[in-house]
Order: structure tokens, then sequence, then C-alpha cells
């Protein structure tokens, strides 16, 4: 049982156990394996395996969670439930009237696209995911989802919520995998106004209620409260969705480009259930465009 | 359990996994910035306690699951790990004997690298972490330490 007494033939005052050649090979083998996972992506399959293995500590990390969500709404009150019940039925009947004039609208549009006979849109697939309740890094903002290979997504998949888009996937595991937030320092995403179609590129701050459209000119006809919604354009996200209304505007004169803050309009930090879907591959030529925008930066190389 | 040099490795297993969930475990935004690394700690206080079980590749190992955590390059952490864990066992008989406070100041500074690594690494990559905020774990880490080795030590001594 005396597992960390000294034992009779180790010496009491031991030379410290670390030969230079043992941590030079360390942070060689360090060096070596970001060199290689930065440039070629030729440690991927080292990457998956390491994520099998890490699905495992993500559930028992979330777990809990889980199970607090599942306990608290077997729980739930009978009168709560009848009132959800009842805000979901009103809601319901809401978006049922809404549907009414889409399935009108739709025919209508592809009528009028059939006129300008231009490619009609192919419609979205979609699957349902989770956020798991994992912190991934506090500085970036990355989120894992319960939905991997083994489901069938793949990498730059769109994320949408109830309200809009949430961000794109950025990494494929089997069975979750790895998305960056359209807020993240590092996310671009290709928008335009929906009054008047102006395009330009929403950047992410790194701050969770803050997108920002450093691309205008101060000319640019674009107003506080304007909805900024995807242009479709790069091919990541699906075109139509929102993506953020226009908060301040500050159009300093001496400036040729103005700096506009927009808030998101997917609830990023409080969403669990999403919507990944893949973008359909719309030529270029049909969408409306004059001049060619950017197309969407990848999350990360 | 063990006899003579064998070295009883559970221990060091369990609570660096212990230490690995409280890493994951979301917590709201402002606690998620001072959040402690809770690995690095734990692996510095076996490199210093038992030098023989904490070895580097346990380390590097450690810093590489990190690393497929976080989506960060590859190697990253092993590579702040891998020094952490060194400094551990190159100055373990000198720490052993400071008082706990000086203790506590030789892990801000053994952590200060590590994350002095992290940030060389993260410009390196092309993903910088700007802001102040980046430094404040070596600090919290530091504070934490003498609880952190106190409920180690316990663990430590029973077996």
């Amino acid at each position: 049982m005396a597992a960390f007494q000294t034992p009779i033939n180790r010496p009491i005052l031991s030379r410290g156990p670390i030969s230079l050649g043992g941590f030079l090979f360390f942070v060689g083998l360090s060096i070596v394996v970001m060199w290689l996972d930065q440039g070629g992506r030729y440690l991927t399959p080292v990457r998956r395996g390491l994520s099998i293995a890490g699905y495992g500590v993500e559930v028992t990390v979330a777990s809990p969670f889980i199970a607090w969500r599942s306990l608290s709404e077997y729980f739930a009150t009978r009168a709560r439930l009848l009132k959800e019940n009842e805000e979901l039925h009103a809601h319901q009947r809401e978006t049922d009237l809404r549907l009414q004039r889409f399935d009108a609208l739709e025919q209508e549009n592809q009528r009028l696209r059939a006129l300008r006979s231009s490619t009609e849109r192919i419609t979205e697939k979609f699957l349902v995911g989770e956020i798991m309740s994992v912190d991934l890094d506090p500085y970036r903002h990355r989120v894992r989802i319960n939905k991997g290979s083994s489901d069938g997504v793949e990498k730059e998949w769109a994320i949408l919520d109830a309200d809009g888009v949430v961000g794109q996937i950025t990494r494929v595991g089997v069975f979750s995998s790895e998305a960056i937030l359209i807020t993240d320092a590092e996310h671009a995403i290709p928008v335009q106004v929906n009054r008047n179609g102006l395009r330009t590129i929403a950047v992410g701050t790194g701050n969770i209620g803050q997108l920002s459209l450093p691309y205008l000119a101060s000319n640019s006809d674009i107003h506080e409260g304007d909805l900024l919604v995807t242009s479709g354009l790069g091919g990541v996200f699906p075109a139509g969705y929102p993506v953020g209304t226009v908060k301040k505007i500050d159009r300093a004169v001496a400036q040729t480009l103005v700096s506009i803050i927009a808030t998101p309009a997917a609830a990023l930090d409080r969403d669990r259930e999403v919507l990944l879907m893949v973008a359909p591959k719309v030529p270029l030529e049909s969408l409306d465009t004059a001049a060619p925008a950017p197309a969407a930066r990848p999350a990360r190389p | 359990m063990s006899r003579f040099d064998h070295v009883t490795r559970w221990p060091l297993f369990v609570s660096s996994f212990v230490a690995l969930l409280l890493g994951l475990v979301p917590l709201p935004g402002w606690l998620d910035v001072v959040r402690p690394d809770f690995l690095a700690l734990v692996i510095f206080y076996w490199a210093m306690h038992e030098p023989r079980a904490g070895r580097l590749w346990f380390a590097w190992t450690a810093g590489l699951v990190l690393d497929a955590f976080r989506g960060v390059v590859l190697g990253e952490f092993a590579l702040a790990m891998t020094i952490l864990c060194a400094i551990a066992i190159y100055l373990h008989l000198r720490i052993r004997a400071f008082p706990i406070w000086q203790q506590a100041v030789t892990v801000f500074a053994a952590l200060f690298l590590y994350h002095l690594t992290l940030w060389i690494v993260d410009g390196w990559s092309g993903h910088p972490v700007t802001g102040m905020a980046h430094w404040l774990p070596p600090i919290t880490g530091a504070l934490v330490w003498p609880f952190l080795s106190g409920i180690l030590d316990k663990l430590h001594h029973r077996l």
C-alpha cells in the first residue's frame, strides 16, 4: 500500500529524472505535429481518432446538464405545460396562416423565375442538431454539435436557428462536429441589406452580441434598423436567411468607409437546438449580381 | 500495491481526467475567462511530487488531448504542457522545499510561460488572441494552487 513512499532501493534525493534529450524530443515532436497539422492537413486521421475518444468525455461533461434538464422537464407542473401547450398552439396557428401565404408566394416566385429563365433554387435539406454543453475556448466562438459524419454532416454546412444564421461547421468528427459562430473574430459572412439588396460582408467581432460591417463606403444607403440577410454568395450559406439588424452607424466625415455595428438575429448564446443545412449550389449567374462580391472567407484554414 | 521502483500511476490518471473535465464544464462568460488551467496544475503537481510518475510523455499526451478539445492546431498545448512539466521536474526538489506561497509564485511563473507558449503558437498559426484577459488564468491558477495541492496531497498520501 505504500505506493508513494520511497522504497528502499530508490534514493531519497532522486536526481531530477529528466533528460535533456527527452525534453528536446517532445518539444521537437510538438513542433513537427504543429507543422504537419497547420500546413498540409496530414493529421486528419489522428484528429478523427481523438474526436472519437473525446466524444465519451464530452458526453460525460454534458450528462449532468442533460440529466438536470430531463429531471426538471419531468417535474414540470401541469399548469406550466398547459400554458406552454396553449402558447405553442397559438404560435402554430400563426405560422400556419403565414405558411398559406408562403405557398402562394413560392409558386409565384417560381413562375417569375421561370419567366426570367433562371435556375430555380433547390430546396434546402436540413438536419436537426443540438449544441453540446461543452466549452471549447473562451476566446473563440466555437461550439460542438452532436451530429457528425455518421449523420452525414460535412464541412461548411450552415447552422441556423429559429431566428437566423448561427454559424458554419468547421471540423467534422464521427459523432460530433465543431462549428464556428458568426460572431467569432475569424468569421465573415456575405450579407445583403434586405431593403435594397446592398451587398457587403459581416465580420465577427469576438463579442457575442456584435457583428461588424467594415467594407461599406460612407455614402452607402444603409440605416439603423435595416435587416441583413444572407446573400448566398460564397456558397456556404443559403440565401435569404436573416443574419442581424444594423444597430449603430458611425459616419466619420474624414473616413471613406463607414463603421457599422449589427446585432445578430440568432440567439447565439442561448441556443440549444439548431438546424444544419447544406447550401444549394446556386450558379452565380442566376443571382442578380452586378459586381462579384468576395466569397465567404473559410472559417479556419 | 507497488513494489520498489514501480510507481502507481492511477492517482495521476484519475486526477488528470477530473481536471480535464473541469476544464470543459461550461461556465458563465466571466468565470470562463478566469478559469484556471486545472490540467496544467495537476500535471505540475505530479511532476513535482512524483517526477517518476508524471513523465514528459504523459504531459505531452495530455496536451495533445487538450489540443483536440480546444480545436487549436495539434501540438500547441502539447508543447506548452511539455515545457511546464519539464520545469516542474527540473526544479522539483527545490519547489517541494518551498513554503506554499512561494510555490504559488513558482506556479504563476510556470503558468505564465505556459500561456506565453500558447500565445506565440496562436500568433504563428494565424489565430492571434488579443486582450489582456488572456493573462488572467496564471493568476487564478496561482491562487487556487494551495487548495489544489492540499486536495492532491490527500490523494497522494492516502495511498
